[in-house]
């Protein structure tokens, strides 16, 4: 691994000469991909939202008002642990890698989901629309939107799939408590696509008074661009406190990607730094093979879904494929512009990781830290894993690996208690659903 | 005046001039839209000649599609049994066959499609096939001509008509622009929403329609919401072309059996045939 000096002047070779900051990419286009797939309808109110979005971020009272809310109400900086007794399953003690969670799962609500939310819901008062709708599929989104909604007083609707409001069923409560109406989707395959059908819907007829409250970097332009610049303060504060504590970058940093705001909130602090690579854990399900999975960049070929284009699940008519993975949060057959870019760029590798290999990480970090993390979390925790062993196979040892703890698993306990067989027959009867 | 600076010998619209004919005669189109492949695709073609055969003037082939955003209940619902029995995209094509043979080209048959069925079967591709199946173009819902360079390009190659839409809330320059790329007509969305029959007609149709002829545009259809002869004459009087969509697809949805069905949609078609030649007072009426 190069020395800091080199690898810094490798960064500005690779920033100005050849591509120009990564980092600060703005939309509509990442390379070929995202743009605005979307009904003439709604591009008055993409141009409005580009253009109060642009400002508010030049704008003191804005970015001040956020800051605040992150301190505060969130609990910014989220921290950084280091897991030695995790590491040593990273390739073997021998290896003496060193891997550290960005712990995004301490943030209020329980994810990263609330740093877009802030943003996007302080926006929504600025523009002077009332009411939010948002979709969801692990809930996450949900709650964090319906706690915003809450926290600023707007009124709030969030679809969700009906399969997903089985298997989160207890987020569907946390929303209503906060006062949201959860409204379950039953078309389609009842997941969150089809949640993001119905939210757009609603969008075309209400966009007057309602900000689609987008919870991932996927959907038109400016959302992938808006929603990572929101989420950017993840790697800006990790790479902050791995320089801190290390003295040096990471080697490698690994999160899970569903539509890929964590992912990308990660790894963009990191994208000029040539040294750093980045890897995405993309939800492999039951297998590539078996055609149960939410991988794009394994399974899929570029196609428009949600108005952008991007790497997509499809069949040869260009209908979408139904994806499938133990974790809600990952289960989406397209995924954010910017991911399709890095992935043809060569800046970032997506791998998928199977169910399994996520539950065998959740109950060893679980075990090891006494972290319980999301089971999206978990695909990131399966990957490094996985980046440690392939490490010490080719002889790198002492490797640091930063990874993206994007959510804590208290909404997934019943889904991991039937998957371990830790409930006796009639205390499984009494679980929500989970999909297995 | 046309809309575009097409000046290839395919630069006659297919639809533009079957318009044109029928404005000539002081009245505007009844365009018809039902799902190619519901409830299977044999049976999509007896609708659709049917729809033709009780007064529809101009077609909309429907493509069914998993995630039709633009879509209320009823369109989704046949969409989804459409793909559920099966029909793929080629299929639409022979229903566009369907209907060109049929009306010995008097018809036109446009085909409405969400943009990425057409992306993966390749935009000149699908432009190609659709031109030698007899069909005038292509609806796009959901591509606006700031992304439809390609199809713009292959629409151009094979004399097709590109119909984009504008909504209440496009401003002045997207309508101009929108005027600017679009061929055959404009598709003015009566209201903001989606597909579906409503008591009222958008009270914003008429302003954006004259809008969009002050942008530019030669043919300006209104659809989304128009469900009764009544309202069909109400629209009639201020549009070139009156689209109708779910009202056609409702009687087809009905648990009865298909001849009744395709009664229905007879009746439904004949009310609505007859409410845009009430619209403007009889021939020569203009616009
Ligand atoms: C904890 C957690 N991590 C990750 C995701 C996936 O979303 P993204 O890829 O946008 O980070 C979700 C989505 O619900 C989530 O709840």
């Amino acid at each position: 691994m190069p020395d800091q000096p080199v690898r810094e002047a490798l960064t500005e070779t690779l920033a100005h000469q050849v591509l120009g900051r990564l980092a600060d990419v703005e939309g509509p286009y990442f390379g070929e991909f995202g743009g605005r797939f979307v009904p003439e309808a709604l591009i008055a109110a993409l141009d409005e939202l580009e253009t109060a979005y642009r400002k508010a971020l030049g704008d003191p009272a804005f970015t001040d008002e956020l800051a605040r809310l992150h301190r505060e109400y969130t609990g910014r900086p989220s921290p950084l642990t280091e897991v030695p007794r995790f590491a040593e399953h990273c390739g073997g003690a021998e290896a003496g890698h060193r891997v550290f969670l960005k712990r995004e799962d301490l943030n209020h609500t329980g994810s990263h989901k609330i740093n877009n939310v802030l943003g996007q819901a302080l926006l929504v008062k600025r523009m002077g629309k009332t009411r939010v709708i948002a979709e969801t599929g692990a809930g996450q989104h949900g709650v964090a939107t319906a706690t915003a909604a809450a926290l600023l007083d707007l009124e709030c609707v969030v679809y969700m799939g009906e399969e997903d409001t089985q298997r989160q069923a207890l987020n569907v409560a946390r929303m209503r408590l906060l006062g949201a109406e959860v409204v379950p989707v039953t078309i389609g395959s009842r997941t969150l696509k089809d949640a993001i059908n119905e939210a757009l819907r609603d969008w075309v007829a209400n966009v007057e008074s309602t900000h689609y409250l987008l919870g991932t970097v996927t959907g038109p332009h400016p959302f992938p661009e808006m929603v990572r610049e929101f989420h950017r303060i993840i790697g800006e504060e990790a790479r902050e406190q791995i320089l801190e504590r290390t003295g040096r970058l990471p080697d490698a940093v690994a999160a899970c990607v569903g539509g890929g705001s964590n992912a990308l909130g990660i790894f963009n602090a990191f994208l000029d730094d040539e040294g750093v690579s980045l890897h995405g854990f993309e939800a492999g399900g039951e297998g590539i093979e078996s055609g149960r999975h939410a991988a794009r960049f394994s399974g899929g070929a570029p196609g428009v879904l949600h108005g952008a284009r991007s790497y997509l699940l499809q069949d040869d008519d260009g209908q979408t494929l139904p994806s499938h993975s133990v974790s809600a949060g990952l289960d989406y057959p397209s995924v954010g512009p910017a991911h399709s870019w890095l992935h043809d760029l060569g800046r970032a590798t997506y791998e998928p990781v199977t169910d399994d290999e996520a539950m065998e990480a959740f109950r060893l970090l679980c075990r090891t830290e006494g972290i319980i993390p999301a089971i999206e979390s978990a695909h990131a925790l399966a990957g490094a894993l996985r980046l440690g062993r392939e490490a010490a196979e080719a002889g790198r040892t002492g490797q640091v690996i930063l990874v993206n703890l994007s959510g804590r698993g208290d909404k997934d306990v019943a889904t991991a208690a039937r998957w371990f067989g830790l409930l006796d027959e009639d205390q499984t009867d009494a679980t929500p659903e989970g999909d297995q | 005046m046309s809309t575009t600076t097409d000046t290839s010998p395919a630069a006659m619209s297919t639809t533009g001039a079957r318009l044109d004919a029928l404005r000539a005669e002081g009245r505007a189109a009844l365009v018809g839209y039902l799902p190619a492949g519901f409830p299977d695709v044999e049976r999509s073609i007896e609708a659709v000649l049917a729809a033709v055969d009780a007064g529809a003037d101009v077609v909309e082939i429907g493509v069914p599609y998993t995630d039709p955003v633009m879509d209320g209940p009823v369109i989704q619902r046949a969409a989804e049994a459409a793909l559920a029995a099966g029909t793929r995209v080629r299929d639409v094509l022979r229903v566009v066959e369907a209907v060109a043979e049929h009306s010995g080209g008097r018809v036109p048959a446009l085909v409405m499609t969400y943009w990425n069925p057409v992306l993966r079967y390749g935009v000149d591709a699908f432009a190609r096939d659709l031109a030698a199946a007899g069909g005038a173009g292509l609806i796009t819902p959901d591509l606006i001509p700031d992304e439809g360079g390609d199809w713009i390009a292959a629409s151009q190659e094979h004399g097709l008509d590109r119909v984009f839409l504008v909504a209440p809330s496009s401003t002045p320059e997207r309508l101009a622009l929108t005027a600017r790329a679009s061929r055959g007509f404009v598709y003015a969305a009566s209201t903001m929403g989606v597909t579906g029959t409503r008591d009222q007609v958008g009270d914003r149709a008429e302003q954006l329609v004259a809008d969009t002829r002050a942008a530019g545009a030669d043919h300006v259809c209104v659809g989304l919401g128009v469900s009764s002869g009544a309202q069909a004459a109400e629209v009639g009087r201020f549009a070139d072309g009156v689209i109708v969509g779910s009202a056609l697809v409702r009687p087809l949805l009905a648990d009865r059996p298909w001849a009744d069905r395709l009664d229905a949609l007879r009746a439904t078609v004949a009310d609505l045939a007859d409410g845009v030649r009430r619209a403007r007072g009889g021939p020569g009426a203009g616009t």
